[in-house]
């Protein structure tokens, strides 16, 4: 295989978290984090990378990959917002700041701007409903949020 | 007690309170887990059974009972795994548990792991909780550090190691045989019961899956008594304080820490969340997080505990309660969970996955005026064919709503299909 695209401080951590699984495959997921964490997104090539560090078939780690949401199977853009807009968001006016952000941005949930700076998606529930309505900006959740502070919040970033 | 109510968990709930040496001397840290190792693994569990502790995520079921069920050899190692998954709509207190205290969960997962046997303990969190995870991890180190957690507890020689799992967003991940397929690295499918994780669970090893809120509800158990806790409850079965999620249409959304069966709905709404948003009629409730069946304003006198509600065709489940004004429109609403329950569906039962969908569908229409008269009988036709009929309880999930907010607000259907249109919009 040829050069390795996951850097040593990936395998260094996988290395100290293996003793903790007593089951090589149980690393999958925290390598997936890892590895995305890293570089944005789970390219074809970096799951195969992970493939052969866990030992399983490449189709196994697309199996898995492709289950959970938050692993992102295409680039997203340098600020990715997730707006929940479930229940207890879209009573406390989560739609509306969806709406606001796809004017906003000119493009639709799911899509990247051309720039490649922002990726607008809906989420199901953060778990933030007492702090309705909430998003996500890459790691970090934003709480009761209106027009007035997410405008205040995207203006501000680079 | 009388006076004002004490609380195990809320007041502690700001974030001086993270760090293990505020745990230690305000919180009496570690003394539960010292304690219970020096008791025998039957007499913790006979301590939690007194309790009358049951299980806050979403089940109500007994926890010692549940403890109990482990076989006592087993030759597979035996885990003790904690639901951080908190992904029921309406449900936001383990966060806080988390980020605050995590030291009390830590110390009531070394008790747990104590009285079944298990020497390896997960905290499987979801994945959106990034910092949650982050402050777990630190609260680990901190214990690993004084040898709190590790080899040779407390110099009684119970090993106990810890790890934090990060899901990746999943709802089905919360229901525990889904949650133990994603800590192996699979997809989150849950499995068919039997075997139980009691018998068979993680890697193969009896396991016990509890919430997070269950667990640090342990270690006062252990210091105070199971018979102290179980007196927290206003109700015969059920002991403690229960952490009630409130949101939607209040003006004072958030948490409140109640004795269990010690409130009525119309008292968590109208005086602990100072009633509804803009003063406006209430219109519905859903009393246990999006999958409790909804419920109408003249239904609010109920206590909120586990049989009050179940005896009214609903259900506690994990305390999430969400409250709709008359100014949202409810056939927009259930289209909204019922969407939430057709994406989240795992997709191995054909009634879950189709139905869902069907359902979502059929809704959409409904909402937007496109609806038919039979609309409404091919729905509760759906929903009648998922119930019962899947491997998990998702299916029944996203069956209740759909029965309940037809049954109780029939006419607001009717009046989108006839009108052909939302009469809101
Ligand atoms: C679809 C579904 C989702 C669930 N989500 C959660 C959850 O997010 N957190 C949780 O603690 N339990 C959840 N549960 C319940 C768990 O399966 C399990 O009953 C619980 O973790 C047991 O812990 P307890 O006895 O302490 O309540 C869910 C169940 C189902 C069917």
């Amino acid at each position: 295989m040829g050069k390795k695209i996951l850097s040593k401080k990936f395998y260094n951590a996988m290395l100290k978290l293996e003793p903790r699984y007593p089951t090589r495959v149980a690393l999958l997921l925290p390598a997936l984090h890892a590895a995305q964490d890293e570089l944005g997104w789970l390219s074809s090539e970096v799951m195969d990378e992970v493939a052969v560090f866990i030992g399983i078939h490449p189709a196994q780690v697309r199996e898995v990959a492709s289950f959970y949401t938050m692993y992102n199977l295409k680039p997203v853009g340098k600020y990715h917002l997730k707006f929940c807009t479930n229940v207890a968001c879209c009573l406390r006016g989560g739609d509306e700041l969806v709406e606001h952000c796809e004017k906003k941005l000119g493009i639709q949930c799911g899509q990247t701007t051309s720039d490649g700076k922002f990726t607008l998606m809906e989420e199901e529930c953060l778990g933030a409903c007492g702090t309705a309505p909430a998003m996500m900006l890459n790691q970090d959740y934003f709480e009761n949020l209106n027009i007035p502070k997410l405008d205040q919040l995207l203006d501000g970033l680079e | 007690m009388a006076k004002e109510l004490e609380t195990l968990f809320i007041q502690y709930f700001y974030k001086e309170a993270r760090p293990i040496d505020f745990y230690i001397k305000k919180m009496k840290g570690y003394t539960a887990s010292q304690a219970a190792l020096k008791m025998s693994q039957d007499d913790v569990i006979a301590e939690v059974k007194k309790s009358n502790l049951r299980g806050r995520g979403g089940a109500g079921f007994p926890t010692g009972m549940k403890w109990g069920f482990i076989p006592k050899v087993s030759e597979k190692p035996k885990y003790i795994v904690c639901n951080a998954d908190e992904s029921e709509p309406g449900t936001f207190k383990d966060r806080d548990i988390m980020r605050y205290i995590p030291h009390l969960l830590i110390d009531g997962m070394i008790v747990a792991g104590h009285a079944i046997g298990a020497q390896v303990g997960y905290i499987y969190i979801r994945g959106e909780y990034v910092r949650e995870a982050v402050l777990l991890n630190e609260a680990i180190e901190e214990a690993y550090a004084r040898g709190y957690l590790g080899k040779n507890i407390f110099g009684t020689g119970f090993h106990f190691d810890l790890t934090v799992h990060r899901g990746a967003g999943a709802y089905i991940c919360g229901e525990e045989t889904a949650l133990l397929n994603s800590l192996e690295g699979k997809r989150g499918e849950p499995r068919v019961k039997p075997p139980f994780p009691a018998q068979a669970g993680a890697f193969g090893g009896p396991t016990i899956v509890n919430n997070v809120e269950t667990l640090a509800s342990i270690p006062y158990i252990i210091n105070r008594g199971g018979e102290w806790f179980s007196k927290l409850g206003k109700l015969d079965k059920s002991g403690g304080t229960r952490l009630f999620c409130i949101s939607g249409h209040v003006k004072k959304p958030g948490l409140y820490e109640l004795p269990a069966g010690g409130v009525t709905l119309r008292q968590l709404i109208y005086d602990h969340a100072q009633g509804i948003l803009r003063d406006r009629k209430l219109k519905a409730v859903i009393p246990g997080g999006s999958s409790a069946p909804v419920l109408a304003p003249d239904e609010i006198d109920v206590v909120l505990d586990i049989e009050p509600l179940m005896k009214i065709g609903s259900m506690l489940g994990s305390a999430g309660v969400l409250v709709v004004s008359e100014e949202y429109c409810v056939v927009k609403l259930l289209r909204r969970i019922t969407k939430f329950y057709a994406h989240e569906s795992c997709g191995q039962c054909t009634p879950c996955r189709e139905g869902c969908q069907w359902m979502e569908d059929i809704l959409e229409r409904i909402e937007h005026g496109k609806g038919r008269e039979q609309d409404i009988s091919l729905l509760l036709d759906v929903a009648n064919n998922i119930n019962g009929r899947t491997l998990c309880a998702l299916g029944d999930a996203a069956a209740g709503p759909v029965t309940s907010f037809v049954k109780k607000f029939r006419a607001d259907f009717e009046v989108h299909i006839r009108g052909g249109k939302c009469p809101s919009a």
